[in-house]
């Protein structure tokens, strides 16, 4: 919105420069964002609050230059000639809910041209295109006092009367738009006689405009509900000049004044008589209550800095009349303009007063406080997590919230939050997974010839319940390329699955469990050979391994591609692994390695449970050391070598002792299909 | 014939010095017959060796046997003894590592001595340092969550408690909670995202994306009662297509201080103190007045640009963080409406007895300004030629 300063300075006398004022008034609150032109055509941008409709014109603005400075504001007073005869005109509000208060002014005889030079010039400053005199002095006395008017061609008008009533449903109107619109009984219209001739508070109608041949003309100024008129105009898809104000809240008392602005204007540049006096209606009284004003509200909210005089007089120059109470306490009733309808409490008084004060002239301070920071209760998981993360070497990474009907069908089964007005079909379905996120990132990486990628993210899904919204905590691994970085001293290696699973271990290895267990259970984005489930304590708690073809091939991925999942709303059950110091050896441990060959039926799991199932206290650990297929080996088997640990915290272990587990060993191993090699 | 440990007759000065200068040739004897690295171990074996070794022999032999008034004498002198060997087999093993020094120098053409020999082995054996490191990368943390996360330690310093709250918001805390009544022109400016299919729900159990993290100030309230510090990270969404400064999704950090006795001195005095201890302690606030419904009086604060220190120049160039003006705005704040504490009266939150402040930043928006980022998509691509930057 723009507005001029040199027209600021019709209202109100200024020694400051135009630069100076631009600051003080936003320091203040009235935002100029722009200073453009030079002299007398410097225009400011200015930023108003949708609070402060009062200020969206030359007048307001002045009158918070007058509150600045403490100087006088000059009212504005139309000149208009003895008023002759009678206006002979009848205006009826059946809708006194939304039209409150409707004023019209009848002047005949006007010849309708260019409007003079200095409305032109002022109206262009703003750029506001002038139309002719008539039109051009409405939107005049738009820009200087804020107050919308309309004028109709007099003689247009049927039935000698205007109706301000609902719509009936099934009529229409041509707004000056040039629009036909189709009206229904939530319209509130400005009616003749016989027909709408304009959208209340926000459009006048078209064939009642004033034109060339307009030689009488109705001049309406009106305050309107401001809720109607923002219903009503976005039922249009109007957003106008007119509505923007009349939405936020008119001056109430403007009504006769702004006519009377509009009649002068129409008079001096278009000659004509003035017809009657106004013609002003009013069928309830817009209620503004006086607010109480005490001075220990004003200072528990300010601080001291401000005192009473200060405070009369910023609330003074604003319009504002103080009537100081008897009694101890300094208090006042403080009586609120007509073009205040933001003021209507003791805080907004004091907001005046801060306001005006300087928000910069209070000092600084800091407030005593007792209490204890406490914290979340899963912060401490949640940090774990993250900083073993970054520790494995995961880049942290935040995708979008939303991804599209069809990922969500793929990789979920829950049911959806859908959003009534999504930025696009891909984003048109709260994300059920990190998933189609992770794959979308390293994809894009992929493209951009970033061969190895490792990225995590923590984040929300989001599912139905009901009625209601579920938000549940996840983890998303994503990772693709070389498991070492290729370099001179150590051979190139991809990464597997088992790289993943090594860190979905590292990250659940931090939470208190009984015991922890893999399965090949996945789900069906998921290479169902290269993929497992976590399951913690009878509970899944993660899934990982390489994305199934077919899905990465929806991605355009080439290279494999490996994501894990950890659920973390499950995960977070347990709590962080508590540590309990255990004694170091003091005996030494003993090593045996079994070389054995398998079907590929057999898996290490089941081996491991077998031989642990042995109840040897002191055999320390089992590992598979070494795995071979092809060669000597038949096809369908494989060779493995394990080695177990022997070690006792009481003694050095007897070879007697550890030759009878390695035979017990052997024969378990053999029991589960295997073939002893050597040993 | 080759030294054996023997039994002693008697345990007299005489006879144990007798014995030990019998022990001490041998052991010279044998050291000088010592030219190879594996003569060197065998030597050391057959001295120290825990398994039968000269000094367990002896400590077996002299000292265990010797009777009880005897013990102490034969004591000392054993472990002289001891010292005196293992003394010995270090120098030989030294000596042994020299010769084989000598005898690689020699495979290799070189007559040198000694300590010429194996610098020149130590060169051979070089290598160029000056090569990379075998990396082993960490991950980067996201500059978002980093920023966010530095925000909050500051005012966790200052006594404030971490709160957070639902993305999936109802229209009750995301607006009429917050003195945005139904209606009224202040939601426009929220471009705010529903949920679909709610037009049987009355309005205030309504699905909606929180457009802010100000809901967690009602929720907050509504569970714990005054005085409360709390600080408040999160996403929240609002209806902006995707360009270089707006995304859908975004991340906001906001904060309530609720007490008796809170004052706009309070806040500034805060908000002022949070700023030098995230930007620097030459930085400067300012507050100017502005409209959120949640906040009377409302205010926006602006820091001077920690780009350009304020003078709104980078060198001769202009600074365009903050436009030349040397003001960044960073945030939005003001003193609790009491139409706010009105919601949650009950819970202790009476308007005539406590007061309190409110400020919300965007922490997106402090990232792209503390590490120069020109557009916002970059912190939502997962591009890790970005993202590592930050590592
Ligand atoms: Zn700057």
């Amino acid at each position: 919105m723009k507005l001029s300063p040199q027209w600021i300075r019709d209202f109100v006398e200024l020694r400051v420069d135009d630069r100076q004022l631009a600051e003080d008034l936003t320091a203040a609150g009235i935002a100029v964002e722009g200073i453009s032109g030079q002299g007398a055509n410097l225009v400011y941008e200015m930023e108003i609050g949708t609070n402060r409709p009062d200020a969206m014109n030359h007048y307001g603005v002045a009158r918070e230059a007058s509150a600045i400075y403490d100087v006088p504001l000059k009212p504005i007073e139309p000149k208009l000639p003895k008023v002759e005869g009678d206006a002979n005109f009848a205006i009826e509000i059946e809708d006194i809910d939304g039209c409150p208060r409707f004023t019209a002014r009848v002047i005949r005889n006007v010849s309708i041209k260019p409007s003079p030079a200095r409305v032109v010039q002022r109206l262009a400053l703003l750029d506001q295109r002038p139309i002719n005199n008539a039109v051009d002095a409405t939107n005049y006395t738009l820009w200087e006092m804020g107050k919308p008017t309309h004028v109709f061609d007099l003689d247009l008008l049927e039935g000698g009367k205007i109706v301000v009533r609902r719509a009936r449903d099934g009529e229409k109107l041509k707004t000056l738009d040039g629009v036909e619109r189709k009206l229904t009984a939530e319209d509130l219209v400005v009616a003749d006689g016989v027909k709408p001739v304009g959208l209340a508070g926000t459009m006048g109608g078209y064939d009642t405009m004033i034109t060339e041949k307009t030689r009488n003309i109705l001049v309406e100024s009106a305050w309107w509900d401001p809720v109607t008129v923002r219903k009503m105009a976005r039922r249009h898809g109007l957003h106008t000049d007119a509505s923007h104000r009349f939405e936020r809240g008119a001056d109430f008392e403007s009504t006769v004044l702004s006519c009377d602005r509009v009649s002068e204007l129409i008079l001096q540049s278009g000659g004509g008589q003035l017809v009657g006096g106004p013609i002003d209606v009013v069928a309830r009284h817009i209620d503004q209550a006086p607010v109480a004003l005490r001075m220990s509200e004003v200072h528990r909210i300010l601080g001291e800095g401000v005192d009473a005089n200060q405070v009369v007089r910023i609330l003074k120059r604003l319009g504002f009349d103080l009537v100081p109470e008897p009694g101890e306490e300094f208090e006042f009733t403080v009586r609120i303009p007509s073009w205040r309808l933001d003021v209507e409490r003791e805080i907004d008084l004091i907001e005046e007063i801060a306001r005006l004060h300087g928000y910069d002239k209070f000092a600084n301070t800091l407030p005593a406080y007792s209490g204890a920071v406490v914290e979340l209760p899963e912060a401490a998981k949640d940090s774990k997590l993250r900083s073993s993360l970054l520790a494995l070497g995961y880049n942290e990474a935040v995708s979008l919230t939303f991804i599209s009907h069809q990922d969500a069908e793929q990789f979920s089964a829950v049911p959806v939050i859908e959003l009534e007005n999504p930025l696009s079909e891909e984003a048109s379905v709260m994300r059920t997974s990190l998933v189609p996120g992770m794959l979308n990132m390293l994809a894009y990486n992929l493209n951009r010839g970033n061969d190895d990628v490792r990225l995590f993210e923590a984040g929300s899904v989001f599912q139905a319940d009901g009625p209601n919204a579920l938000e549940l905590k996840r983890v998303c691994l994503g990772a693709t390329g070389s498991a070492v970085e290729p370099g001179v001293h150590q051979p190139p290696r991809t990464l597997s699955v088992f790289d993943l699973k090594g860190d979905v271990e590292a990250l659940l290895h931090s939470f208190q469990c009984k015991s922890v267990s893999y399965d090949a259970q996945t789900v069906d984005y998921y290479h169902p050979g290269r993929s497992a489930r976590a399951v913690m304590d009878g509970e899944m708690v993660a899934q990982f391994g390489q994305i199934h073809p077919d899905t990465a091939a929806r991605w355009k991925v080439k290279q494999d591609v490996f994501i894990a999942e950890l659920y973390v709303d499950r995960l977070y059950k347990h709590g962080l692994r508590k540590v309990w110091y255990e004694a170091l050896p003091r005996y030494p441990a003993v090593e045996r390695d079994f070389s054995f060959i398998f079907a590929d039926s057999v898996v290490f799991e089941g081996i491991r449970k077998s031989v642990m199932g042995l109840g040897i206290a002191e055999l320390r650990r089992f590992v598979p050391a070494e795995i071979f297929r092809g060669g000597s080996i038949p096809a369908g088997k494989y060779s493995l070598l394990l080695r177990a640990t022997f070690q006792s915290q009481e003694r050095t272990l007897r070879e007697d002792e550890i030759a009878r587990w390695s035979a017990q060993i052997i024969k378990t191993l053999e029991g589960v299909g295997g073939t002893l090699r050597a040993s | 014939m080759a030294y054996t440990v023997q039994k002693l007759k008697d345990y007299s000065p005489a006879a144990l010095d007798k014995a030990a200068e019998k022990l001490l040739a041998a052991l010279e004897k044998e050291a000088a017959e010592v030219k190879t690295e594996p003569d060197g171990k065998a030597f050391r074996d057959r001295w120290v060796a825990r398994k039968n070794g000269v000094l367990t022999q002896i400590n077996d032999l002299w000292l265990k046997a010797a009777p009880k008034d005897a013990k102490r004498e034969v004591g000392q002198r054993v472990n002289e003894l001891m010292g005196r060997v293992e003394t010995r087999v270090t120098e030989v093993e030294l000596q042994c590592r020299d010769l084989a020094i000598l005898k690689k120098a020699r495979e290799a053409g070189l007559d040198a001595r000694i300590d010429e020999a194996r610098r020149a082995l130590e060169l051979s054996d070089r290598l160029d340092i000056t090569l990379p490191g075998i990396p082993r990368p960490l991950g980067a943390e996201h500059p978002v969550i980093k920023t966010m996360n530095e925000i909050v330690s500051v005012f966790r310093n200052l006594g404030y408690s971490v709160q957070e709250g639902p993305v999936i918001e109802t229209d009750y805390y995301n607006f009429e909670a917050l003195n945005f009544p139904p209606n009224h022109p202040a939601r426009d400016t929220q471009d705010t995202l529903f949920i679909a299919n709610q037009e049987a729900t009355p309005l205030r159990e309504r699905l909606l994306l929180r457009t802010h993290t100000s809901p967690v100030q009602i929720r907050t309230m509504e569970k714990m009662k005054p005085p409360i510090r709390i600080v408040i990270p999160g996403k929240v969404h609002r209806n902006d297509p995707p360009d270089a400064s707006h995304s859908p999704m975004f991340h906001q950090i906001e904060g309530l201080a609720v007490d008796t006795n809170i004052t706009f001195g309070d806040l500034k005095g805060t908000l002022d103190h949070a700023m030098k201890a995230l930007f620097g302690s030459n930085v400067k606030t300012s507050f100017r007045p502005s409209f959120f419904p949640f906040t009377e009086p409302s205010a926006e604060m602006m820091v001077t640009c920690f780009i350009c220190g304020g003078g709104g120049k980078r060198g001769a160039e202009p600074c365009r963080p903050c436009k030349q003006t040397g003001w960044i705005e960073i945030l939005g704040c003001g003193m609790v409406d009491p139409n706010v504490f009105e919601f949650v009266k009950d819970k202790g939150y009476d308007p005539k007895k406590i007061s309190g402040f409110a400020f919300g930043m965007g922490a997106d928006r402090v990232a792209l300004l503390k590490y120069g980022v020109d557009d916002i998509q970059l912190f939502f691509q997962g591009d890790v030629r970005f993202l590592r930057q930050f590592a």
